[in-house]
């Protein structure tokens, strides 16, 4: 297993994401006083928290932060194995929100792709715009993220493991190389 | 993502009492995760996409037969209502024809309600589809079983305490309960203490060789329990021997106000319904504020999308390998 970032350059990659949807919200002319973040759960959910905190002083505004759990949305969820859902948490609407959507590794584009078809049962939103840790090749689904924390370029056989306090120990970003073809469930 | 999958591998649901603790404990954190799909504006979810759920009632059912429903449709699979009394089983068809015609309709469930019990496991035995028991004879119903539970969960996660820690009473004709029944398996695999509590010729003491305390006088357990499942009278039976009267039953085992009043102060009070007001319920204590019987309406809900999705998914996935 080989170390791809530390906890230092998540939070860096976290403040680089910040300061480009700050960009884009004062470019764009956007309501920043609607913006919410709506993570994927669970890693999705961390980010977009910490965003909300790191926007929070960019914006003297802080945006909602929704938990999405896209089990029963995803093009597999019929497939082995059968995960039990952890549920969504939001508390607020998406309609005529600016949506930022957060995940921590944007890869075929499934996950987005489901997570959108979630969010819409939640309202109609202004806007989605997508944030991710990292972009990495691979995309089976015309999906293109907007933020983009840091770009890799691994082959389809390498997992990327994502590690974020509190879900975990502690902050970390490995590279997995496995021999298997198929991948583990993102 | 993947922290608690795999604890599921059921494609039917016929007993509590042959699942694990885990394997209920998979139902009911799923039901958790779908109940917020209730409150929103559009109250569904694509999982069950182009299934087929047949609800095959051979009983009477109101509530159940309409949870099971709404809880397919909240999932999006498609379903069918099928009428007992207007159908081929009145010509003399059997059980097991019936199915099969069904299934090879591209059927993908049957909620299956019976009379006789055992009826669910012959079913599933016979058919390549998810077999779900809504209630068979005196045997177990499965679905109240866990939508009780689920709501006793939810109380008591307000408090921060758990089933461990709960000592609970199901009152009433226990021996021909099916509800009674799976509460039983249900709580006591999960820790809870139970006891049994109605007239000797229908809770006999023999029932404690299921690991609960059986009593015949309510009024001695009131104040020791943290929630109290009255158990329907069920009409059926009055005429038999074991029923004395129903002011006898009720002097002796309906839950009043007064007696209410001598439970510990954050007693939760249960009923599966149809309640019989004034018999085993008085109405101050079903509309009063311990009463968490439309609670268990709601959740039933909930509970039965879990199942749906467990069972047809477990179903689905062991054709997919």
């Amino acid at each position: 297993m080989k170390p791809l970032m530390n906890a230092e350059q998540i939070a860096g990659a976290l403040a680089k994401i910040s300061g480009q949807i700050t960009s884009h919200i004062r470019a764009e002319s956007v309501d920043a006083s609607k913006l919410a973040l709506v993570g994927i759960r669970r890693h999705g959910e961390i980010l977009a928290s910490r965003l909300s905190d790191l926007l929070a002083a960019e914006l003297k505004f802080k945006p909602p932060v929704g938990a999405l759990d896209i089990t029963l949305y995803r093009d597999d969820v019929l497939r082995a194995p059968l995960t039990i859902p952890l549920g969504t948490e939001m508390d607020f609407r998406l309609d005529d929100r600016p949506v930022i959507l957060v995940d921590d590794v944007l890869f075929t584009g499934r996950s987005v792709r489901a997570a959108l078809d979630a969010m819409v049962d939640f309202g109609r939103p202004q806007f989605i715009r997508l944030a991710v840790l990292f972009d990495r090749i691979g995309r089976e689904y015309p999906i293109a993220a907007d933020f983009v924390g840091q770009t890799v370029e691994v082959d389809r056989d390498t997992v990327i493991i994502v590690n974020l306090y509190p879900m975990d120990a502690r902050d970390q970003v490995l590279l997995m190389p496995t021999a298997k073809k198929e991948r583990l469930a993102p | 993502m993947t922290l608690t999958q795999q604890n599921w591998k059921r494609p039917h649901l016929i007993t509590l009492e042959q699942l694990s603790a885990s394997e209920i404990s998979a139902i009911l954190d799923t039901a958790r995760a779908l109940q917020e799909v209730s409150t929103r504006s559009i109250k569904k979810v694509p999982a069950l996409r182009g299934k087929v759920v047949v609800n095959l009632f051979f009983e009477d059912s109101t509530r159940t037969r309409t949870s099971f429903r709404l809880a397919a449709q909240r999932m999006s699979a498609d379903v069918v209502d099928f009428a007992v009394s207007t159908s081929s089983v009145s010509k003399g068809e059997t059980l097991a024809d019936t199915a099969r015609n069904l299934e090879a309709m591209g059927v993908d469930a049957i909620v299956i309600r019976h009379r006789s019990s055992g009826t669910p496991e012959v079913l599933s035995r016979q058919v390549s589809c998810s077999v779900i028991n809504a209630g068979d004879g005196s045997h177990e119903h499965p679905t109240q079983g866990l939508l009780d539970v689920f709501t006793i969960q939810e109380s008591l996660r307000k408090s921060g305490r758990k089933l461990s820690d709960i000592h609970v009473a199901i009152v009433g004709d226990i021996i021909h309960s099916r509800v009674a029944r799976s509460n039983l398996w249900a709580l006591t695999k999960l820790g809870a203490r139970v006891t049994l509590v109605g007239p000797n010729t229908m809770c006999p003491q023999s029932m404690e060789k299921l690991g609960v305390n059986v009593s015949h006088d309510l009024d001695s357990v009131l104040p020791h329990v943290d929630v109290i499942n009255m158990l329907r009278v069920q009409f059926e039976r009055l005429t038999s021997a074991a029923f004395p009267s129903i002011r006898e039953y009720h002097h002796l085992f309906g839950l009043t106000a007064a007696r209410l009043d001598r439970c510990k102060s954050d007693v939760l009070v249960l009923h599966p319904g149809p309640m019989n007001r004034g018999l085993e319920i008085s109405s101050a204590v079903a509309d009063g504020s311990k009463s968490a019987i439309l609670r268990q309406v709601a959740n039933g809900l909930a509970v039965r999308m879990a199942v749906l999705y467990l069972c047809v998914g477990a179903c689905a996935t062991s054709h997919e390998n």
